[in-house]
């Protein structure tokens, strides 16, 4: 869905380029994030695709369509653009600010109103109370809402993300990236996403571009990285507990065995991550859980022995840990 | 000494409707010049941190000259009369909107114009739809600053032959006349509390709803 | 500018006598607005008050209040200065308190905590931090001072205005230049001092 190739990016003439000949390609419907300490290139290069900044070098593609040099205005009204400080225009109403890009593009009133109830029940807020408020009246978490809102208005197939939930307080945080999930995955968006939480990129990441001084480093799905960092940079920049991170993809039901657990051993849902069962486990130091469907029956039993397993299911991933 | 002030107005009905209309049509339009000239200027140099930088600084230069010397040094140049001083009253108006035009649009978030761009909107459409609305407050605050001072300015232009309210003031300065004095002064404050007043409720109503 | 260079011993008078009474104005208005001002940054309702009040004084036109003060206190530098006083109230009153109001709460907060007393945390907290604030408002009161002498060399105050008043009745030119370019000489160079001296004060108290 979109292609970089070899797109460049130098701020002054005689420094190290901020994006040096980066080549990646995000499939349709995926969420691609950009990942890397400050400096790295990540929001230069998101801005490079709606060419907020222009590239010096390299191409863009997007839809099959090479992007690089045509009229930028319109390029960007066929992609959503949603940045970390929202930026809603605080002189206009919450309708107004999500209709922004419908009516540039001419939609007719009663479409635009339509699609504008649609967007505010989508990121659940009441369109009949949140209509004809200001941005001012609301909380950081509602205007990020409402930011989403406003850049799904058009319904483009690509949205860029700007670290959009890095202004939010960790506790809505959460169920907001939850949230976001879900309606983007329902609507097949193809989105870019910067952040620089390494646990927001393997929750929200369909695939993780590790960007160092402008480079890619690595570009693979969250398991695949956990599991085989490229280098030493990466299994730092995942951090050390990264095993525990991998644990926390998988879930209860994948490891379990269909016989019955030992008398007196704790309950764990079938539904929870290993990361969630292992501190389980330990707390109540004990090697094997009960493991219960959402009814409350016990349908199997996981052990600790099982879930180290899971984590050596790949021989490559024994050797480099 | 007011019914006196009351009587010589009665007397010279004429002269005074002459002087006040002269007074609100050299500070309309000195106010309308500066603006046209300013605002285009401050729109121009917003946009780039040198000129503005510039901009704000000749301003502020031009802020700090006393009016009245402002007003005498068009003098010799110009000569008296209403040109000279509708010249020197635009001069004199032309810094606080100048200043409050620059501050207006850079007092708008960057967030929200790179929202507005990042979504497609072109350079004039963030103008017109974003950044002008927000930047009317600022704008017509320095507006009505600019107003109060050319009415102000105005009853100066007296000296330079401009004609106006100023005219009774300093014959009755000159002829220690209270009455001729009160029927210039009076009427001029008034003027002066009007215009504040007008301008305030104007940028009120300007401002967009939601930031408020 | 001949005339200038024969007659620079009447500038200096003027200027002179220009530089005294804005002074005078300057330290009476300063002194009512610090009063009224660190009042107004603790009670809301004194500060509308007396911005309403000052606001008012403000936007009575220069002339027309040397004239209005004529039938009261005559004509002279008494008329001056009173008018000086009513047009920098404004200014100053609002940027005591609104310096002294921004002097951040949790500063305010380990001084009192630290056990000094209300008149304390004033002088040796609130208002040296609210320093800049002040000098940025005295900058300004301070330009409008010296734009008001100008004007009320009209009303026998003397000052650099006389020269202008003098050079437009006699139609002499040099006169009119040499005063005009005098006060604002003047202006500008105070204002440019006071704006350094701002600058320093600002740069010394961010942390």
């Amino acid at each position: 869905m979109i292609t970089l190739r070899g797109l460049t990016k130098r701020f002054a003439a005689d420094a190290a380029p901020a994006v040096d000949a980066l080549t990646l390609a995000i499939g349709a419907g995926e969420i691609c994030v950009l990942i890397g300490p400050s400096g790295c290139g990540k929001t230069t290069t998101m801005r490079m695709v709606n060419r907020m900044i222009e590239p010096d070098a390299g191409t863009i593609e997007v839809g099959g369509r090479d992007v690089t040099h045509v009229d930028a205005v319109t390029l960007r009204r066929s992609i959503g653009y949603v940045i970390q400080q929202v930026g809603l225009f605080p002189h206009l109403t919450i309708a107004e600010n999500v209709a922004t890009v419908p009516r540039l593009l001419g939609w007719d009133e009663a479409r635009i109103d339509a699609r504008v109830d649609f967007l505010l029940a989508l990121v659940r807020m009441d369109p009949a109370t949140m209509r004809d408020r200001f941005p001012r009246e609301l909380s950081g978490g509602q205007k990020q809402r409402i930011g989403v809102a406003r850049a799904l208005a058009a319904d483009p197939p690509v949205m860029l993300m700007d670290e959009p939930f890095g202004a939010i307080d960790p506790i809505t945080r959460g169920s907001l990236q939850d949230e976001f999930l879900r309606i983007l995955r329902e609507l097949g968006k193809t989105i870019v996403f910067v952040t620089h939480d390494i646990d927001e990129a393997i929750r929200m990441g369909t695939r993780i571009a590790i960007m160092r001084a402008g480079r890619l480093v690595q570009y693979d799905t969250p398991e695949a990285i956990l599991a085989h960092p490229a280098d030493a940079f990466v299994a730092e920049f995942v951090g050390t507990d990264r095993a525990l991170k991998r644990l926390s993809l998988a879930t209860v039901a994948a490891v379990a065995t269909t016989s019955p657990p030992p008398p007196g051993a704790p309950r764990v849902a079938s539904d929870a991550n290993l990361r969630d069962a292992l501190s389980l486990l330990l707390a109540a130091d004990v090697d094997a859980a009960g493991v219960v469907d959402a009814a409350g029956g016990v349908i199997g039993t996981l052990t600790l022995a099982a879930l180290r397993r899971s984590l050596r299911s790949d021989p490559a991933a024994a050797e480099s840990r | 000494m007011f019914v006196d002030a009351w009587q010589y107005l009665l007397l010279h009905r004429a002269q005074f409707a002459t002087a006040f209309g002269v007074h609100v049509t050299i500070s309309a339009s000195a106010l309308l010049l500066a603006a046209a000239i300013a605002i285009p200027a401050g729109v121009f140099a917003a946009r780039k941190a040198g000129a503005a930088l510039a901009a704000i600084n000749i301003a502020n230069i031009g802020r700090t000259l006393p009016s009245l010397a402002v007003l005498a040094l068009v003098l010799p140049l110009l000569g008296t009369g209403f040109a000279p001083s509708l010249v020197a009253l635009t001069l004199l108006a032309l810094p606080p909107i100048l200043t409050h035009t620059i501050a207006g649009l850079q007092g708008v978030e960057a967030d929200v114009v790179d929202a507005a761009r990042g979504m497609g909107m072109t350079p004039s459409q963030v103008l017109r739809q974003i950044e002008t609305p927000l930047a009317i407050p600022v704008v017509f605050a320095g507006l009505r600053t600019a107003a109060v001072q050319v009415v102000s300015g105005a009853v100066l232009a007296a000296f330079i032959g401009g004609g106006g309210l100023g005219d009774f003031i300093t014959a009755g300065i000159a002829m220690m006349a209270m009455p001729q004095l009160l029927v210039g002064a009076i009427p001029v404050t008034l003027l002066s509390l009007s215009t504040d007043y007008l301008f305030g409720t104007l940028e009120r109503r300007l401002t967009p709803r939601g930031i408020r | 500018m001949t005339w200038f260079l024969r007659n620079w011993d009447q500038v200096a008078i003027a200027l002179w006598e220009h530089v005294t009474i804005s002074l005078t104005a300057l330290s009476i208005s300063f002194a009512i607005s610090l009063a009224v001002g660190i009042v107004a940054a603790r009670h809301q309702r004194v500060y509308a008050a007396a911005i309403a009040l000052a606001g008012f004084l403000y936007t009575i036109p220069t002339l027309a209040f040397l004239a209005l003060l004529i039938p009261v206190v005559g004509l002279g530098r008494t008329n001056a200065i009173i008018a000086m006083v009513a047009f920098s109230l404004l200014i100053l009153i609002r940027n005591v308190a609104t310096g002294i109001r921004n002097v951040p709460f949790e500063i305010v907060d380990a001084a009192r905590g630290m056990g000094m007393n209300a008149r304390q945390v004033l002088a040796r907290v609130e208002l040296p931090l609210a320093l800049p604030v002040i000098i940025a408002g005295l900058r300004v009161a301070a330009v409008t001072v010296i734009s008001v002498t100008v004007a009320a060399a009209y009303v026998n105050a003397g000052g650099l205005g006389t020269l202008i008043f003098n050079g437009i009745a006699t139609d002499h030119p040099p006169k009119i230049w040499a005063g005009a370019l005098t006060a604002c000489a003047l202006a500008v160079g105070v204002d440019l001092s006071l704006a350094a001296l701002e600058r320093t004060l600002r740069r010394r108290r961010t942390a």
